[in-house]
């Protein structure tokens, strides 16, 4: 048995000190609030373990660079907020078009635009699925505590490399910057994923034919492996093949069933009380936090309130949804945006039960007692 | 026998002339499907400025050992 | 032995997509058989480029490639450098991607001193969009965005690498494919950030509109108006009027990025190794 540590951390130091456990060896970033702390801990930490940091002079820059580190065979992964967040959309589709392992943390702070520096928000909950342009794939993680922020760090790494594809962690400035105590499991008894590397020779090997899982295998560079990658639509072989149809529906199906494939894998929920669950409360990120003090407080008062918490928000975990919505006379929803991820509960359970959201958008976080008078409303 | 040898590869030529218009000596022509031919050959000075100067890689010009 | 460049290109995506008569040929021809006669082992070469004609060219050259997303390529390079430092990294770029979208990342790419190797292929317009006037299109010349002639003035982007610290900065043209190899060569051969600029021409998008009708006739033009930085100190300034220098302009030592990072690395290790372990 490993030894587990008991810290205080903070959630920014966190998800840097996770990073190094994961095996990110790269940063690249461009300062921005409430995420710099990640910057701040990986330029002193990388160095010290062999990797490297490096400040870009935008998130344009960080994100290629990112990408680029990646490509040369290094886990690598950019910190932002907001705006920040908005310049890597660019870059980000381009990792997932030629299918590049990184890690994006995007700390949320309020917007639109420099908004409310830098408060807590959720708002960029549909940007982080559809922000760049093009119907790509994507994972999106979302941590609710300082020991999640953690442990969806290791994961949100795992599973860029087990896909073949970007990951985002959506913090927010509550869980960035929020200090905690955890206990953390040893090193050395956490799983860590690294990606495939081919065993077919230079001469037959395809960049991008992939095998069983949708994953193609990566080649390391100096061996003999000399390919082409283009973010054009572009074949096995990774030759352009921007008037080819066929190859185009291929392609972006391939891409979209690497992700759908690992679901049960990638989407990881925590039902919590929902047995005898009336009323649920659907909840991610900080909001969750408050959400399971209502849970807690309106059990005492004998209200059957559950919380279905989920740390995936891409792939949705619509399974968890199901599952509940024939039992439950309402679900609600509370967001500190104006109703992202509502959209898709109502998806899935508008038939079976009410969906109520709960929307707060002016930098100040959504309280247990809120949540709690939602639930007397629809009881 | 001409000191040089040309690998001409016209399916390569995009008949833009460049070669020809450029060659000190007048070596080089174009044929009836406007692609690059060799026709002066002996007047050659192996100043590989065709070679270089072709953007479509369609001439090699070789020294006979 | 002399390269032939047919040696270094992907046989199976020949012919290239270039117009008859585009220059950006000629200029990859030049910096193969530079990376040929250096006798580079051609699996740790690595060429990057972004979005454009120019861009093309890693596609059809067999060495390690990828092309990346408009102007961007210098950062990826940056990316990929750091984490490969052992290989030979070139971007090849044009001038609206590499000194108008890509301006701010050449600018900082320079002033790292990080060992990449550039050649901006400058046709003086955006060619792969059809003709658009770009940041280096020649004041007065048209575009089909700029049907009365473009109003905008033109900077030089040798001197623009040179002020933000790039240490070998050369210009050569298409015609003047022999020096331009050199010059390739020599870059290729430095370390530290190397620039060349390499003045071409793209005859269906600025050729046809500004009176030069066939790719000889640029050319020509590139012959008449290029003076070699040589002979450029015993010309008077009417004659150098219209002009532009061509040649090696800035050859300077200066610690590369890589190694000062590898030396902040080793000092870094010595105060600790975390490793998760703290
Ligand atoms: C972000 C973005 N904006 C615009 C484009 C469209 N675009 C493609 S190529 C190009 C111009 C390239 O011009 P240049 O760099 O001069 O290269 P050339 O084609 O002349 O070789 C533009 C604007 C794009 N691909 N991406
Ligand atoms: S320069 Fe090349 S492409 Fe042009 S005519 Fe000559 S051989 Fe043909
Ligand atoms: S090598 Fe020189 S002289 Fe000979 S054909 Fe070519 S351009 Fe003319
Ligand atoms: S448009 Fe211009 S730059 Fe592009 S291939 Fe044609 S000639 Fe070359």
């Amino acid at each position: 048995m490993g030894k587990k540590q008991v810290k205080l951390m903070q959630g920014n130091e966190a998800c840097a000190e996770a990073a190094i456990v994961a095996g990110a060896r790269f940063f690249a970033g461009y300062p921005i609030t409430p995420a710099t702390e990640i910057a701040e801990t990986l330029a002193k930490l990388l160095p010290q373990n062999g990797g490297t940091f490096i400040q870009m002079e935008d998130e344009i820059a960080s994100m290629a660079a990112v990408i680029g580190a990646s490509i040369g065979g290094v886990k690598s992964m950019t910190a932002t907020s907001g705006p920040g967040f908005t310049l890597k959309q660019e870059n980000l589709g381009y990792a997932a078009m030629i299918e590049i392992p990184c890690v994006i943390v995007n700390v949320q702070r309020g917007g639109p635009s420099t908004g409310l520096p830098t408060l807590p928000a959720q708002m960029d909950v549909m940007q982080a699925r559809w922000g760049t342009h093009g119907d790509h794939p994507i994972v999106v993680l979302s941590p609710s505590t300082v020991y999640e922020f953690y442990i969806l760090t290791i994961k949100a790494f795992n599973f860029a490399e087990m896909l073949r594809t970007p990951v985002i962690i959506l913090s927010d400035a509550i869980v960035g910057h929020l200090r905690e105590k955890v206990v953390l499991p040893d090193p050395s008894e956490i799983e860590i994923v690294n990606r495939k590397k081919t065993d077919v020779s230079p001469e037959k090997f395809l960049p991008f034919k992939a095998d069983e899982d949708g994953v193609p295998p990566f080649a390391n560079y100096g061996e003999g492996y000399r390919y082409h990658m283009t973010s054009n639509n572009h074949d096995e072989s990774g030759a352009p093949a921007t008037n080819n149809h066929k190859v185009a529906d291929a392609l972006l199906r391939r891409l979209h069933n690497k992700v759908e494939k690992r679901r049960s894998e990638i989407i990881i929920t925590d039902e919590i009380m929902m047995d005898d669950a009336e009323v649920a409360v659907f909840a991610y990120g900080c909001t969750a936090r408050s959400a399971f003090s209502a849970v807690e407080i309106t059990r005492e008062q004998g209200i059957k309130l559950g919380l279905i918490k989920t740390q995936t928000l891409w792939p949705f975990p619509y399974e968890a949804i199901k599952k509940y919505a024939n039992q439950v006379k309402a679900i609600i929803v509370p967001e500190m945006n104006m109703g992202q991820l509502v959209g898709e509960v109502e998806r899935v359970a508008c038939k079976d039960t009410k969906v109520t959201p709960l929307n707060k958008f002016d930098g100040r976080m959504i309280t247990p007692e809120e949540i709690i008078s939602t639930v007397k409303e629809v009881i | 026998m001409s000191k040089f040898n040309f690998i001409i590869n016209k399916k390569w030529c995009k008949t833009c002339k460049i070669c020809v218009d450029f060659c000190p000596k007048n070596v080089l022509f174009l044929d009836e499907n406007n692609k690059v031919e060799v026709r002066n050959i002996d007047d050659c000075t192996g100043c590989m400025m065709c070679e270089y100067r072709c953007p479509d890689y369609a001439i090699k010009v070789e020294v006979n050992e | 032995m002399a390269v032939h460049v047919q040696e270094y290109l992907r046989l199976d995506k020949m012919p290239h997509i270039w117009c008859p008569g585009c220059g950006t040929g000629i200029v990859d021809g030049a910096l193969v058989r530079a990376i040929g006669n250096l006798g580079y082992n051609r699996d740790n070469v690595m060429v990057i480029t972004g979005i454009g004609c120019s861009a093309r060219s890693n596609a059809i050259l067999d060495f390690n490639t990828f092309q990346t997303t408009h102007g961007r390529a210098l950062s990826f390079a940056t990316g990929f450098k750091l984490a490969r430092p052992e290989m030979k990294v070139i971007v090849i770029t044009g001038d609206g991607d590499g000194s108008g979208i890509g301006g701010n990342h050449l600018i900082h790419t320079a002033r790292r001193n990080i060992d990449i190797t550039t050649i901006l292929i400058n046709n003086s317009i955006y060619g792969m969009t059809g003709g658009q006037y770009s940041p280096l299109t020649p004041t007065g010349s048209f575009a089909t965005t700029a049907p009365y002639g473009t109003v905008e003035d033109t900077f030089d982007v040798c001197k623009l690498v040179e002020a933000a610290g790039a240490t070998y900065v050369a210009r050569s043209t298409a015609y003047h494919v022999t020096l331009l190899e050199q010059l390739i060569t020599s870059a290729l051969e430095h370390k530290g950030f190397s620039f060349v600029e390499a003045i071409t021409q793209c005859p269906i998008g600025y050729g046809r509109r500004n009176k030069m009708k066939t790719p000889t006739e640029m050319l020509k033009w590139q012959k008449d108006h290029a003076v070699n930085i040589k002979a450029a100190s015993r010309l008077s300034e009417e004659q150098l009027e219209g002009k532009f220098l061509i040649g090696e302009f800035v050859v300077k030592n200066k610690a590369e990025y890589t190694e000062k990072y590898n030396k902040l690395k080793e000092e870094a290790k010595k105060e600790g190794d975390f490793n998760g372990k703290i």
